[in-house]
């Protein structure tokens, strides 16, 4: 553990990350307690322009809304959705990828020729889609992520595990007769979860950039204050209100950002042997 | 090679087919009535149409029966009626497939070009303040939304600066004929093609980079050197030909999102592709377009596929040995 850290330290984008995303997670935890009145509730005039009043110091929307308090509990629609999504992805990707590397032969195929598919079809369009079929709400968006994130999760499990499958010690493990489940479960998957960390962390930014283009184009949680549905909104007001498109915006690529040096960080602090650049 | 591109097509066509069933089975698990989700928005078709769409598509017979008239149709190049725009779904699409074709294709070679083009450069000088400028810039368009990106550049290009048109295919009553139409389509075509092909010239970038770095070790690399090869030719000959093969596997994996994110850039700048056609059938949720656009879309990203697996055996002549 002191080890990982040390390694992880070492790189400087990495802790710039980390230090983003706590704050990010303070500002959404608190954002009740900071922001007490609801994000929808009109508290100025419409308009207001940004560093005018310190009360508003992100200015208001068409609606005369609190920018800064839309940008707070944005947060937490981004992170919940971002985190579950990837949960959910994983949940769907780990055992089909195990599945296939280590049974192997036609199970593998079917499996693959399955994730395959998945990849090949236009991921955006197809979670455009399912939530505007299954209407727009927090379980259809985490859904409609999910279907559309796990193929990545598979094929690198089954990567991993087709590795792993030939070690001397998984042989070991089928001859003194434990069950396929208890070997898939207890001997093979632990060894694969470093790389399986690394990739969901990158997963939960590219989740929090899926589901801010979904709401964008109208198809966010109709109860949910976030920050596509932010800039969607402004769309068509950019000419007079250049700041309701721009803090959103910014939110979001300070999130995503953080996660991604995160990401490579828990690379080189996961897979030393590994480590890019080759420090 | 034609023995290649016959089974490409044969498989292209059965992920074709596997979309079309999805399709149907959406159709049938949205909440309400098949019918009203063929006719578009719930209630607002009559008793009469809704009639004529169950006798025509059996929703009354069994489940494998409709399956099989719905794909009959699909392979009729049917894909259903917009009750919405009182046009055939097939026809809508027909119109502004030729935008998004001509938006997507110049976003695809300007991100390879320049971002494997910045990649090169990065590698070349590692840890340097170019590579470090490239690498930072590169991260920031990885992070960033694609749509934001393009509001903001209408924001600075088109309102401030207005230098290029940050709306539409062409300009409105112009009535150019010629060369000077193909001008004004161009300049109106800048700033989306740009938008939709900076994320990934990020992409390719750190590809590129990664890709020469990786390949610059390896021993073949060596004996070049020792041969006593320029650095130049090493670096163009040997190390750029092999580098490039993850790069164009990846471009083609990136097919994909290059389409979803028409839709995006299309939205924002109101190009008449068939993206913007979803996000309007969107608002009032007109399925049938939906899913036409859905399965249009994955017929492209299949052609953009079948280019780059051309594409890599151009590259690597061992593929096409074996």
């Amino acid at each position: 553990m002191k080890d990982f850290w040390q390694r992880f330290k070492r790189n400087r984008g990495a802790v710039i990350g980390l230090i983003i995303l706590a704050l990010v997670i303070l500002i959404a935890v608190f954002a009740p307690i900071l922001f007490p009145q609801s994000p929808w509730k009109m508290v100025q005039r419409p308009f207001l322009p940004p560093f005018e009043r310190d009360a508003l110091l992100l200015g208001t929307d068409a609606l005369g809304r609190n920018v800064m308090a839309g940008l707070a509990y944005g947060a937490q629609v981004s992170l919940i959705i971002g985190l579950i999504s990837t949960v959910a992805s994983l949940a769907i990707g780990i055992p089909l990828g195990a599945i296939a590397g280590y049974f192997g032969g036609f199970v593998d195929d079917a499996l693959m020729r399955f994730t395959e598919f998945f990849q090949t079809v236009p991921n955006f369009a197809l979670a455009i889609v399912l939530v505007a079929i299954f209407e727009p709400s927090v379980e259809s968006i985490i859904g409609a992520i999910a279907i559309v994130s796990w193929p990545p999760v598979a094929r690198l499990v089954r990567g991993e595990v087709l590795s792993l499958r030939s070690r001397e010690y998984v042989e070991a493990a089928i001859l003194s007769g434990q069950r396929n489940s208890t070997i898939i479960l207890k001997q093979i998957l632990p060894n694969t979860l470093s790389p399986i960390i690394v990739l969901a962390s990158l997963m939960v930014a590219t989740a929090i950039l899926l589901e801010s283009s979904l709401s964008f184009l109208g198809l966010g949680d109709p109860n949910l204050m976030s920050w596509g549905y932010m800039i969607g909104a402004a769309r068509t007001v950019i000419r007079q209100a250049w700041w309701l498109s721009l803090f959103p915006g910014v939110a979001i690529i300070l999130t995503v950002l953080s996660l991604n040096l995160i990401g490579e960080g828990l690379n080189d602090a996961l897979n030393p042997r590994l480590s890019r650049k080759g420090k | 090679m034609l023995r290649f591109i016959a089974m490409r097509l044969f498989k292209a066509a059965i992920i074709l087919i596997a979309i079309v069933t999805l399709n149907f089975f959406l159709i049938h698990a949205a909440p309400g009535d098949p019918a009203a989700v063929m006719a578009g928005e719930a209630g607002a078709a009559d008793e009469i149409f809704l009639q004529q769409l169950r006798e025509q598509f059996g929703l009354d017979k069994p489940l494998l029966t409709q399956l099989g008239l719905y794909l009959s149709g699909i392979l009729q190049l049917d894909l259903g009626f917009s009750y919405r725009q009182q046009m055939p779904v097939a026809d809508l699409i027909w119109d502004r497939l030729p935008a998004t074709l001509l938006l997507t294709f110049t976003a695809f070679v300007i991100s390879l070009v320049l971002g494997t083009l910045a990649g090169v450069l990065a590698s070349a000088r590692v840890g340097k303040w170019s590579d470090t400028i490239i690498s930072t810039v590169a991260l920031l368009f990885y992070a960033t939304p694609l749509y934001w990106i393009a509001l903001m550049a209408v924001l600075l290009f088109s309102v401030q600066l207005n230098w290029l048109p940050g709306f539409g295919y062409e300009t409105v009553g112009g009535n150019f004929t010629g060369f000077a139409r193909l001008l004004d389509i161009a300049q109106h075509l800048v700033l989306p093609a740009l938008t939709l092909g900076l994320f990934f010239m990020a992409v390719y970038m750190r590809m590129t980079r990664a890709s020469m770095l990786e390949v610059s070790t390896m021993d073949f690399v060596k004996t070049a050197k020792a041969k006593g090869l320029k650095p130049g030719i090493i670096q163009r000959r040997h190390i750029f030909r092999n580098a490039m093969l993850p790069v164009v596997t990846l471009a083609g994996l990136q097919a994909g999102q290059l389409v979803g994110g028409a839709v995006l850039t299309e939205t924002v700048f109101a190009w008449p592709g068939i993206g913007r056609l979803m996000f309007d059938a969107l608002a009032q949720r007109d399925y049938n377009v939906l899913l036409g656009v859905f399965f249009v879309s994955a017929a492209m990203v299949l052609v953009f596929n079948l280019i780059t697996d051309i594409l890599y055996r151009v590259v690597d002549p061992r593929i096409r040995a074996s």
